[in-house]
């Protein structure tokens, strides 16, 4: 079965939990998916190999980004029909607190879909919502990369 | 301890350790560090892409130990802001290098150019511009 189709079936029986299992990259850093309200939210819960600054101890900058690159990119694939993996084109995240030793949340907005492309704005926090951690705003290419005509 | 021995500790941080970074070079304002291939980071199973996020972490910590080098000593820093642009995706199974280079040092900020490539700089993965906060906080790390 296509990617494409197992995420379809995923979506029939609203499993949004079985996304992780697609993307071996969320399952690597530990990902997990829930839904509050009708939002995909992604969680991430602490995990030692996390860590980038043994020190404080502070979640890796790079893995707060590459979580919430990965929430955009599950909340594409849950909201919109795609033909393909969307594919990051840039990702500009700014850090706001270090991140502690504690469950991150994240969740994305899409600011405008395109035909082939996809803005998206993606939040992340702990134990606040109002106190986000990291703030992202990134582009994914929709279509195939096919030459203009 | 020598700023190099203590660069090359970078693969002592958990999630460095995890994605297996190791330093390739350090010299002047600039460093490069190697991120192997491996199947558990793949974004994209179609057409087995590596995932973003582990090439945001190579770039980050490629970032932080290229501010190590400059600054010549171990005090930590933290990232205020990180800009990738994608520009094509990795080669399957290629190992993977980040050039990092601190272009400038205030007393408290300091600016970093990342380029992430396979065998050729001139044919870039990736581009990065990043900005982080010094602190004097000593970074953790083991003699």
């Amino acid at each position: 079965m296509s990617l494409v189709s197992q995420i379809n079936s995923l979506k029939a029986v609203h499993d949004y939990e079985g996304l992780v299992d697609l993307i071996p990259y969320a399952k690597f850093i530990g990902v997990e998916t829930s839904m509050v309200g009708d939002k995909i939210v992604s969680n991430l819960p602490y995990m030692n190999d996390n860590i980038g600054n043994p020190a404080l101890p502070a979640l890796h900058g790079g893995v707060i980004a590459g979580f919430m690159e990965n929430s955009a990119l599950f909340h594409l694939l849950w909201e919109i029909e795609v033909l393909n993996i969307p594919k990051i084109i840039d990702f500009s995240i700014d850090y706001l607190r270090p991140g502690q030793a504690v469950t991150t949340y994240s969740h994305c907005d899409i600011i405008r879909l395109g035909k082939r492309v996809a803005l998206c704005n993606v939040k992340t926090w702990q134990d606040d919502i109002n106190s986000p951690i990291a703030l992202a705003r990134g582009h994914f290419l929709l279509s195939n990369n096919d030459p203009i005509d | 301890m020598s700023i190099k021995s203590f660069l090359k500790q970078i693969n002592h941080t958990p999630h460095a350790k995890k994605l297996g970074l190791q330093l390739v070079t350090a010299e002047g304002c600039t460093i490069t560090l190697k991120l192997p291939f491996n199947d558990s980071i793949i974004g994209d199973p179609i057409n087995r892409y590596i995932h973003s996020g582990a090439i945001t972490t190579l770039v980050d910590t490629a970032c932080g130990v290229s501010i190590f080098q400059t600054q010549n000593n171990t005090r930590a820093m933290a990232t205020l802001d990180l800009r990738i642009d994608h520009q094509r995706p990795a080669i399957l199974g290629n190992e993977i290098f980040a050039t990092a280079e601190c272009y400038k040092l205030t007393h408290t900020i300091a600016f970093v150019n990342v380029t992430v490539y396979e065998d050729d700089i001139t044919n870039p993965i990736a581009t990065a511009v990043g900005t982080f906060m010094r602190s004097n906080k000593e970074f953790p790390h083991t003699e």
